[in-house]
């Protein structure tokens, strides 16, 4: 069974990837970077980061809050 | 450019798709679980391509592109979040419990899986009705988007009623044939060509511009300097989130995506799809995007609000015919392998969920078998039958046809109503059957409300609006879901046949 610190970790971190997966700071931003504006390379490089976690999610984590979860009991 | 040639790719197409379901049909057998499921046996990439595939509609090529070029790119972002993150949160924390329980239980429907927990044939025919009711005119949508294709790619020698009939009869004669099986198989084609035909395109317009992306940008900088800055008046913080949350929510509970949520072979396939699933949604969706963007730097028109397309104006102008021909085909491909797969889940829900449970639940897996291929068909014919009609009725206001192609409309925010319900009572304990089918019905009858009523003010605010405070009705709507389930259930008892423990006992990896 994963550590507390693993459970929330991990929930923290999904929340991470979908709040920042549309870069906030940069809005009204309208720089360029080899031709393509700046926010979507960060978009580019949010979705390889977000695979690179899920991968490492599956490898380290899978299964946590479903196997055997406790729940409340009713 | 001769309309034979291209009609001639498309009907090829089409062909070779007709003939990996044959090869499918080989070696399927004469099962209800074979027919919806493949037997649970998608290994990793076709289950990764059958997903894929099937989320992509007919949007991916024309309203995608189509938003792009009219609004600007900022709907890279939208897909990217609701398609390649929020989707594949759900993905895990729907999808792989869903599969666990399947494998245990050997569930085959959404409804089976609920209705056993709580002990209620009602509620397994209430999500079921639900599913259907939406996933109807969600089909008409798709024959009628393929019928326009077909129109518009041979001048009107195909109508119409013709293009819409040919798609349907070539999907009712594969999804008769082959089952899951040979729509997994045809989807994983689909979904590598449409891949290699979107980033063809992309490099092809690329060199075809003289001066290249500069040019594209110069253009840009004269006619839409605004698409370069993030956000506009159309892509407000708000309806970004509104689009990306609902509709991800809404894919997760359309029949063709959570059915397939049973039908992996292993978890190492399911962890490995949903390590790749974000690279793969950017794969897709920036370059046809981008594309639809690039039209507008170059100065090309299309009317989209009186429903033409970008993509053919932009093929037509930097690539050869045959080229453009072979990409409409993969964009009909991508609205046939997202109906194939609709029609299939709307059988085996109609024959498992409200069929077997309340009219005969003795028929025999060979029967049940052959009523499902039998319901596909039914399913296809009524869906044409309604769209021509729809069409024939030129989308006047105010009749059964326009409505039906509302709801279509309205489909991703009406299955997006269901998830929450389902999470919670996937994951906790008290959840009862009474607070589940409020939970369901009371945010559907609002959506519903908010949607079709006129808006009528009542003193100081305004009822029946479609968005308060920049935010859709559907995310409001998916909120009343969620606390209605929880309110409801923390009222109510468990009814006696409800099994408390289904969800979280013995669940185990492998």
């Amino acid at each position: 069974m994963a550590s507390t610190v693993e459970r929330y970790g991990w929930a923290v971190l999904m929340g991470l990837l979908i709040t920042l997966a549309i870069p906030w700071f940069l809005w009204g931003d309208s720089r360029t970077a080899l031709g393509l504006p700046l926010w979507l390379w960060w978009h580019i490089g949010w979705m390889v980061l977000a695979s690179a976690s899920f991968w490492l999610f599956t490898r380290r984590a899978w299964g946590l809050w479903i196997h055997d979860a406790g729940g409340d009991p009713a | 450019m001769s309309t034979t040639l291209q009609l001639g790719i498309v009907v090829g197409y089409l062909l070779i798709a007709l003939g990996v379901g044959l090869a499918a049909y080989r070696v399927t057998e004469r099962a209800a679980e074979d027919f919806y499921l493949a037997s649970r046996t998608l290994g990793r990439v076709v289950l990764l391509f059958t997903v894929f595939a099937t989320l992509l509609s007919a949007f991916t090529f024309f309203g995608g592109p189509d938003t792009a070029y009219s609004f600007g790119p900022e709907w890279i972002l939208v897909m990217g979040l609701m398609d390649g993150i929020i989707f594949a949160v759900l993905w895990y924390v729907v999808g792989y419990k869903q599969w666990l329980l399947g494998q245990r239980h050997g569930y085959v429907t959404l409804g089976e899986m609920l209705g056993d927990r709580f002990g209620s044939r009602a509620i397994r025919a209430l999500v079921a009705g639900i599913s259907l009711f939406w996933l109807f005119p969600y089909v008409m949508l798709q024959q009628i988007g393929a019928g326009g294709a077909l129109a518009a790619l041979t001048d009107g020698a195909l109508p119409f009623a013709g293009g819409a009939t040919l798609i349907t009869a070539f999907m009712i004669a594969y999804v008769v044939l082959a089952g899951m099986r040979g729509i997994a198989w045809t989807d994983t084609l689909q979904g590598a060509f449409m891949l290699l035909m979107v980033w063809t395109a992309l490099l092809w317009i690329l060199v075809a511009v003289d001066g290249g992306i500069g040019t594209i940008n110069a253009g840009l900088e004269a006619s839409n300097p605004e698409f370069f800055a993030l956000g506009s008046e159309f892509y407000t913080p708000g309806t970004m989130l509104t689009f990306a949350i609902s509709i991800a929510f809404g894919v997760a509970m359309f029949p063709q995506v959570n059915q397939r949520f049973f039908a992996a072979n292993s978890e190492t396939v399911l962890k490995r799809s949903f390590a790749l699933w974000p690279v793969l949604v950017l794969l897709l969706f920036v370059p046809a995007f981008l594309i639809g963007t690039w039209a507008r730097g170059l100065g090309l028109e299309a009317n989209v609000g009186a429903g033409e397309s970008i993509l053919p104006v932009i093929l037509a102008e930097y690539t050869p015919a045959w080229f453009a021909a072979l990409v409409i085909a993969g964009a009909i491909a991508a609205m046939m392998s997202s109906s194939d797969s609709m029609l299939l889940s709307g059988s085996s829900y109609f024959t498992r969920d409200i069929y077997r449970p309340l009219v005969n639940d003795t028929i025999s897996e060979k029967r049940e078998d052959r009523l499902g291929r039998f319901g596909v068909a039914a399913f296809a014919i009524g869906a044409l039958i309604a769209s021509i009609w729809a069409e024939a009725e030129a989308f006047g206001a105010g009749t059964v046809g326009s409505i039906l192609v509302n709801i279509g409309d309205l489909a991703f925010g009406g299955f997006a109503q269901l998830t929450l319900p389902v999470v919670i009572a996937l994951y906790w304990r008290r959840t009862t059957g009474t607070g589940l089918a409020a939970g369901v019905v009371v945010p559907q009858v609002a959506y519903l409300a908010f949607s079709f009523l006129p808006e009528t003010p009542v003193g100081s605010i305004v009822l029946f609006s479609s968005s308060y405070l920049g935010w859709g009705i559907s995310i409001y709507c998916m909120v009343l879901g969620l606390v209605t389930t929880v309110a409801v259930s923390a009222v109510t008892a468990q009814a006696p046949d409800a099994d408390t423990g289904l969800y979280f006992e013995g669940l185990r990896a492998d």
